[in-house]
This record gives C-alpha cells, structure tokens and sequence, in this order.
C-alpha cells in the first residue's frame, strides 16, 4: 500500500488543519476536506458543476491545469483571485504531497 | 385551497417517485418546487450527466431519468405548484396542515413529505457591501418583466448563458446596456457569445472583461456600481444592477418549522423517515441517520418505507395490506 500524504487546509477562521490522504483510492481534495468535517459543500458531487469547493492554493506544487468547465463554474463563485481552483478537480496524488489551500469564503 | 393526502416539498427525484409508491396505497400526493421545472438538481445541474447506480440502468441521463419518473408516476395524476416555496406552515387541530408559499398558494394536507434535496435554489448574490439594501430599489437577481428596463440604464453582471442572453434581449430595450465579466471568454452558448461580440462591435453594449462589481452607492433607489478593473476603479452610474450568477441551494424557510436540524440535514427515525415534528417526513438528500448516503436509489427507498407510515396517519384506521405490481399492476387514479 501507497503512504499517505500531507495537507494543509486553512479554515476560513484561520486555523490549520493538517490532514492524510490516501493516493491509491481515486480521491479528489474536496473530498478529503468533506470527509475531515472542514466547512467545504461540494453541492454537486465533484462534476465541477458548482462553485461551493471553491479555494486558494497557497503553496506552488505542480497542479494540473483548471478544465474549461472548471474556469466556466469559477464564474460563478464570488472572491475568485489568480489562485482560486475548485478542490474537487485537484486529484490527491504523490506530487501535492505537502500541498496548502485555504478556504475561500462563502456569501450569502 | 388545494387538498391532497401527501405534500410533497421537492419535485427531485425523490419526490417524483414518492408518487408512485403512495399511488400504489391510493394516497394522493401534490408537489411544490421553487424551481419553475420538476427534477430538481438533475434538471437543474446536471441534465446531460450520465447516472450509473440506477438499478436496472446500466446507465442514463439525469434528464431521461427525470422523464422516466414523469411517464412513472402518470397513473397518479400528482398536481403541481412550479416556481413557488413551501414557506409556512399551520398545524391544525385535527392534525393536518395548511402549507403557503410564498406567493400565497394555499395547500391542505394529511401529510407532509420534505424532499428538499440540498435546499431550495435561490440566486446567488456577489458578496458586496450595501447591495442588499437596494433588491427591488435597482438590484435584481433575476428578469421578471423586460418592460422595466425600458429606456433604463442597466449593468449586467456574469458570463453564463442568462446574463448573454438577457444582455441581447435587453439591448433593444434598455437606454444602455454595461456588461461586466470576470474573465475575457464566456461559458454560454457560441452563438449567444457572438452575438453579445457583435453587440459591443457595434457600439451597442459595453463589454467589460477581467472586472467585477465591488460597491454600490445611492440613496432610496440604486445610482451608481463601483467596478474594479485590471487597471482601474471607478463608478458607473446605473439604474439598474441585475447579477446573474447562477442558482445554489439553501435549507430556507424549512430551517424554522421547529425540524430537528444537523448540518443542513434533517434528523429522522430511519424506521419511517419521520422527523421530530408528527406528521411530518423527511426523505432523500435532504435527511439525516446515522449512515446516511445520498444516493437516489437510497431516496427512492427512503420513500417507499415512509408513505407506509404516511398511510397509517391518513387512514389510521384501515388496515394496509402489502401487494406487489407484479400481482396487481398499476391501477392509477382517474
């Protein structure tokens, strides 16, 4: 079996969150911020069909780049800045190993 | 005033087939969603996206799913209340309840259902400071009349196909039209962006990429939005803001009917998917037990134990007697 690797999440209080996530089981990040009870909605499942996973990548690993349909439902987020991605379309694996993101904040 | 057996409070899924298995019982059902078409999120979000975890369908289109539980439920003539929220709710004595929407429908009923899925879908609003205070005063989350904004100055906000489409059909009305986006192409459909191109060609509309709707300033009725752009900020004088960002759900006005809640969900027993309030039921993505998935095929289930109980309520003194359709078949009401 794979190792897990490290995650920081930083809430929208600001506090870290160090989480482990497998890299042989297929998941993605907001999956892995869902499962560790962190404030992430994931309304639509993780089909980069909405905006509520919405979050800023604080450290530079090497991600993949955002599909149109990714660019397409940041459209629809509010306070989206150059770092902005959904969590549900960055796969956990080996190379984000360490990786930061923070949480972006949710309006009304 | 409307009367049935079960309102049902979202026309998901979950709250279509919930027609079939209480039609099977002989309980009327009546269903009420905010959306303006039944399906719920599989209409709303995800119309094209194949579904593989259907029993029986290896898979199927949400959208063909949703007319497959159209053609269903038919037998059973369910009635309607398109575009409205269930928002209050009167308990009366003989234990049925009176339901209003929020446009003032009136709905009697032995039983309530809550299929609510994620919540009721409401637009969703930019985060900028004092915009509340002008919906209705110049700030609109949606075109209901187009007359409005006859010879009106308009700042439309958004990339999708409404804010392009509400652009071009508003140019020949409004005095002029801004549209401001976030980024320099658009998600709507292609002709609908060549359309708008053509428009700020022509002089038509103003088109603003890569800027966004930071502030809003008047006094009884909106004036001017401050917009920031890659080089600058500055104010532009409007009568009319109209953010078209799309729809996301929230819980609403279910959150104060005294429902146990946890984490937006509502808590039930899992015998019969009754919550904590007597008579009414919670079914699909919508409740909570311990174990809980959102799944479909768990919300059709949760719906057919729960119109068992939902029967026992309506007709407390009759005795329900199982049968399979393969037995009787489907004997719909007329």
């Amino acid at each position: 079996m794979e190792e897990n690797i490290k995650l920081t999440v930083i809430d929208r209080e600001g506090t870290e969150h160090n989480l482990e996530a497998p890299t042989d089981m297929n998941f993605n990040l907001m999956e892995i911020m869902k499962a560790a009870e962190l404030p992430v909605e994931g309304t639509c499942g993780g089909m980069a069909l909405c905006a509520s996973c919405h979050c800023y990548i604080e450290s530079d690993h090497p991600l993949n780049q955002p599909s149109d349909d990714e660019e397409d439902m940041l459209d629809q987020a509010f306070f989206v800045e150059d770092n902005s991605r959904l969590s549900c379309q960055i796969p956990i694996v080996e190379s984000i190993n360490g990786l930061t993101v923070t949480l972006a904040p949710v309006s009304e | 005033m409307i009367k049935t057996d079960i309102l049902i409070i979202g026309a998901g899924p979950c709250g279509l087939f919930t027609v079939f298995e209480a039609g099977l019982l002989k309980l009327k059902c009546h269903l009420i969603d905010v959306l303006p078409q039944v399906g719920g999120q599989l209409s709303e979000i995800y119309p094209k996206k194949p579904i593989y975890d259907i029993p029986g369908f290896p898979s199927i289109l949400a959208g063909d799913l949703v007319d497959n539980l159209m053609e269903q439920i038919k037998p059973f003539n369910p009635s309607f209340t398109l575009g409205e929220q269930a928002s209050e709710i009167k308990k009366l004595n003989d234990g049925s309840f009176e339901v209003i929407s929020n446009k003032g429908t009136k709905i009697h009923t032995k039983v309530i259902a809550i299929a609510g899925g994620l919540g009721s879908f409401e637009p969703r609003k930019p985060p900028i400071d004092g915009l509340l205070q002008f919906e209705d005063l110049g700030v609109d989350y949606m075109v209901k009349d187009p007359e409005k904004y006859r010879n009106k100055r308009l700042l439309i906000a958004g990339g999708g196909d409404s804010a392009l489409d509400w652009t071009i059909e508003l140019s020949d009305i409004a005095d002029h039209i801004t549209m401001i986006h976030r980024r320099n192409s658009f998600r709507g459909a292609l002709d609908s962006v060549d359309k708008v191109m053509e428009l700020s060609k022509a002089g038509k509309i103003d088109l603003i990429t890569e800027a966004q709707a930071i502030g809003v300033k008047g006094k009884s009725h909106l004036e001017a939005i401050e917009i920031k752009t890659k080089e600058n900020v500055y104010w532009l004088d409007v009568d009319h803001f109209i953010p078209l960002f799309g729809l996301s759900p929230k819980l609403g006005p279910i959150a104060d009917w005294g429902l146990s809640i946890t984490r937006s969900a509502i808590d039930v027993n899992t015998l019969d998917y009754s919550t904590n309030v007597d008579g009414i039921y919670a079914i699909g993505d919508i409740n909570n037990y311990e174990g809980k998935l959102k799944l479909i095929l768990c919300g059709f289930h949760e719906a057919t134990l729960m119109v068992q109980s939902a029967f026992k309520r309506v007709y407390p003194d009759q005795k329900l007697s199982f049968k399979y359709t393969t037995v009787s078949g489907v004997n719909g009401f007329n």
